[in-house]
């Protein structure tokens, strides 16, 4: 492709919630559609959020410059399935969290430095053996990604993250 | 919505006359059988048997585009939906409202590579605007009608429905009938009263305005053209169309600059490069037409008009966007314009007209006649000439046919010209003239074909035999893939590679063969008489017409290039190696 604008565009990170029917198929929707058109996904989340169990609710971290975001949400919109798509980063203050466990290995010396990490880190202990914790850590990306590299250096055997979940602030719904 | 249980299959049989589907187009197999067996003995729906089930969706895509009503498709599982994929694809691209009803194998069986089973949801979920496994017979009817409804509001496009066998057989007596509207997805009709103004007061202060509209014009249904043409008219601004949009504005009003894009007039492009507001009506700034993104239209105001807000800002920025159907933005649009212009007058466009007229002057249509060959575009001329005062809709294949088929042949009225835009689908043509024919048994039907594309769906002329239509086909014959080799010319030094149509049939010997009429013309002399014959001779006909071999389709903006980059037909023997060409599609 030739140049698409004259002005030069950089990339941002938008978290995007997306209402859908909860339906067979509607995921792949969402991700064909990321995928087909050469968007990116950098955290993808999606369960049931309505009592009945009917509407899910999918929050994807993405990142582009403003035109592709625009197109991106434009694209959502016209899927059947959707319901609506709204933009959290734009439409100002919103909260973040992801939680994550992770299993780290140690002995001695390394298993006081992992337990103060942790509740530097408010990571609560989901199990713990002779010579080895899983710790359950809540919070921005930021947060657990430090916390995985802190852990890392004490002795990290594997990490699982559940993507971001968000929510705008105040009192409105989206 | 309950009355007696009913099998699965007359469940979608009875939607189908409810919903007023008079014809589907198909070809059965084990996993449909229970829906044949109910088309069986019913008399409410026609069902006509292709050959191949890529040419049942481009049939239900020709009837689609030259009645306004949705085409419905039926074909078996595996093969048969895998088969049909080109022509979803192709609906989809030029947003053509079509059904397509397959068979899956029973619901116990689907995940287990059972025979002729298919991820037919999943294969086909790109090149759908939505599709359906129904594994409920209970929500059969419901879907039914909500897959019409989706088919054919906002942007209209293909749908699937796949239907297990043993849903099929099922019995149920939840029947729905009516309008079932979908509980997300409700388009927007009526465009932002505040934008529509906006774009009026741009369109009233311009100087050099243009009208640049699409197939979205033909989709709005004949209102929309209607309004088109009372809007052009009564702001007096030149209107150029897409290669889809052609006939939404009469090609033979003097406003009317042609087509433009990458075989369009030099006219029509040059108004598009130096206008200074530019009114997009129901079209996509497709890289066909708007060449290289950053000369395009340098310097105008961008009004878009679109039914689809994801078309918006997608290749083009634009200054006025507005997001409603044609018909219903034309309608605010004019009340409005009549009432400002009313108050303020508007600018003149003499000067504009006068520029417009010095491009005209280029002729750029121009050919030069061969006593001894037949010029591709003269056949074309000859073609429109001695059908022009018919009831004639024509469809065409793809390549340098096709382009000149939209540069010669002139369409006054929306629907009558079928061809694959986005897509590019060779094959298109003539099972689409088979659709059309279906829709309007005694008008004439002529796909305008090339040797090479005609062959990729040449087994339909069974289908138009055993059916009695009378479509003409009428190949120009360069015995060349022609903008294959256009492109190998101009971007590889002429290395033709692999694009000899080697081994050609003798296509009267194979009309002849299926039983119908074959007619082969190689002297510029002989062309009036062989239209005639083709015109007269009931049934279906072949016109073998020998054309100039290495003729070129001119103007071109080549790939890469901008609007006033254009070769022109004279200009054709210098430099025409462009730049990073050989990159582009
Ligand atoms: C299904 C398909 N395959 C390949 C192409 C690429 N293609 C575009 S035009 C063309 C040649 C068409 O030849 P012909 O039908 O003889 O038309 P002409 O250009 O000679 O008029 C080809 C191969 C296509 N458009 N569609
Ligand atoms: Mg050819």
């Amino acid at each position: 492709m030739h140049h698409t604008h004259k002005e030069i565009e950089l990339a941002v990170r938008h978290t995007l919630s997306i209402i859908v029917d909860n339906e067979a198929g509607v995921l792949a929707r969402v991700i064909g559609l990321f995928s087909g058109r050469g968007y990116n996904i950098e955290h993808l989340t999606v369960a049931p959020v309505d009592l009945e169990g009917n509407e899910s609710r999918i929050t994807v971290v993405t990142i582009g410059t403003p035109h592709v975001i625009e197109q991106i949400k434009a694209q959502l919109d016209r899927l059947v399935p959707v319901h609506r798509v709204g933009d959290l980063t734009e439409c100002g203050p919103h909260v973040e969290r992801e939680l994550a466990l992770i299993k780290v290995h140690c002995k001695g010396e390394q298993q006081l430095a992992a337990l103060r990490i942790a509740e530097a880190f408010r990571a609560k202990t989901v199990d713990s053996s002779l010579d080895s914790y899983i710790f359950e850590v809540t919070g921005k990306t930021d947060k657990i990604k430090a916390f995985i590299k802190l852990m890392d250096d004490v002795g990290l055997v594997e990490a699982v993250r559940t993507g971001v979940a968000a929510l705008s602030r105040g009192a409105e719904a989206l | 919505m309950s009355g007696k249980a009913i099998s699965g299959a007359e469940i979608i049989i009875n939607s189908l006359v409810d919903l007023g589907v008079e014809v589907i187009f198909g070809y059965p197999g084990g996993a449909v059988l229970p829906l044949y067996d109910a088309l069986y003995d019913q008399d409410k729906i026609r069902h006509i048997l292709v050959r191949h089930e890529q040419a049942a969706v481009h049939a239900a895509e020709g009837y689609a585009r030259s009645t306004g009503k949705v085409g419905v498709v039926l074909v078996t599982s595996g093969p048969g939906a895998t088969n049909a994929v080109t022509g979803l694809t192709d609906a989809m691209l030029d947003s053509i409202p079509v059904i397509c009803i397959t068979g899956q194998v029973p619901v116990h069986l689907i995940g287990s590579d059972a025979f002729q089973e298919a991820d037919t949801v999943g294969i086909t979920r790109h090149c759908t605007k939505h599709n359906y496994l129904v594994r409920d017979v209970d929500k059969l009817s419901r879907t039914m009608h909500e897959a019409f409804y989706v088919a054919t509001s906002g942007r209209p496009g293909p749908v699937v429905i796949d239907v297990p066998k043993d849903v099929q057989i099922y019995t149920s007596d939840h029947v729905h009938s009516g309008t079932i509207k979908h509980a997300s997805y409700r388009p927007e009709v009526k465009g932002d009263i505040n934008a529509i103004r906006e774009a009026v007061k741009l369109l009233a202060g311009a100087k050099k305005p243009v009208f640049y509209t699409g197939g979205g014009v033909i989709n709005s249904g004949p209102a929309a053209a209607q309004l088109l043409r009372e809007m052009v008219q009564l702001t007096g601004a030149p209107i150029t169309s897409t290669l889809m949009g052609l006939g939404a504005y009469p090609a033979s009003d003097k406003q009317f600059l042609g087509m433009l894009g990458m075989h369009g007039t030099y006219e029509a492009n040059n108004a598009m490069h130096d206008c200074d507001v530019m009114i997009c009506v129901g079209a996509r700034f497709d890289d066909r037409v708007t060449g290289r993104l950053d000369a395009f239209s340098p310097n105008s105001k961008k009004i878009h008009i679109d039914i689809d807000r994801s078309s918006i800002n997608k290749t083009v920025r634009v200054d006025v966007p507005i997001v409603g159907d044609v018909a219903h933005v034309l309608e605010d649009m004019l009340k409005l314009w009549k009432a400002t212009t009313l108050e303020n007058g508007r600018q003149s466009y003499d000067d504009w007209w006068a520029e417009i007229e010095v491009w005209r002057q280029r002729d750029c249509l121009k050919y030069t006649p061969q006593d001894d060959v037949i010029m591709p575009q003269y056949a074309l001329e000859r073609l429109q000439e001695l059908t022009k005062d018919k009831d004639v809709y024509f469809t065409t294949e793809v390549g340098q046919h096709q382009m000149w088929a939209a540069q010669y042949l002139k369409f006054d009225q929306p629907n009558r010209w079928m061809t694959s835009g986005g897509l590019g689908t060779m094959g298109y043509g003539f099972p689409a003239a088979v659709g059309v024919q279906i829709a309007h048994p005694d008008a004439l039907v002529i796909d305008v074909a090339g040797e090479a594309s005609i062959q990729m769906n040449i087994q339909e002329i069974g289908t138009a035999i055993q059916y009695g239509l009378p479509v003409k086909i009428f190949i120009l014959n360069n015995e060349y893939m022609g903008m294959v080799r256009q492109w190998q010319e101009l971007n590889h030094g002429g290395r033709y590679s692999q694009s000899y149509s080697e081994s050609l049939p003798d296509f009267v010997a194979l009309a002849k063969a299926y039983g119908g009429h074959g007619i082969v013309v190689e002297k510029p002399d002989e062309v009036d008489g062989a239209i005639r014959e083709m015109i007269e001779t009931d049934g279906l006909v072949i016109v073998d017409c020998r054309v100039a071999k290495l003729a070129n389709c001119f103007p071109m903006v080549p790939s890469g290039a901008a609007h006033n980059e254009m070769i022109l037909p004279e200009e054709d023997e210098e430099n025409q190696e462009y730049e990073g060409g050989a990159a582009l599609v």
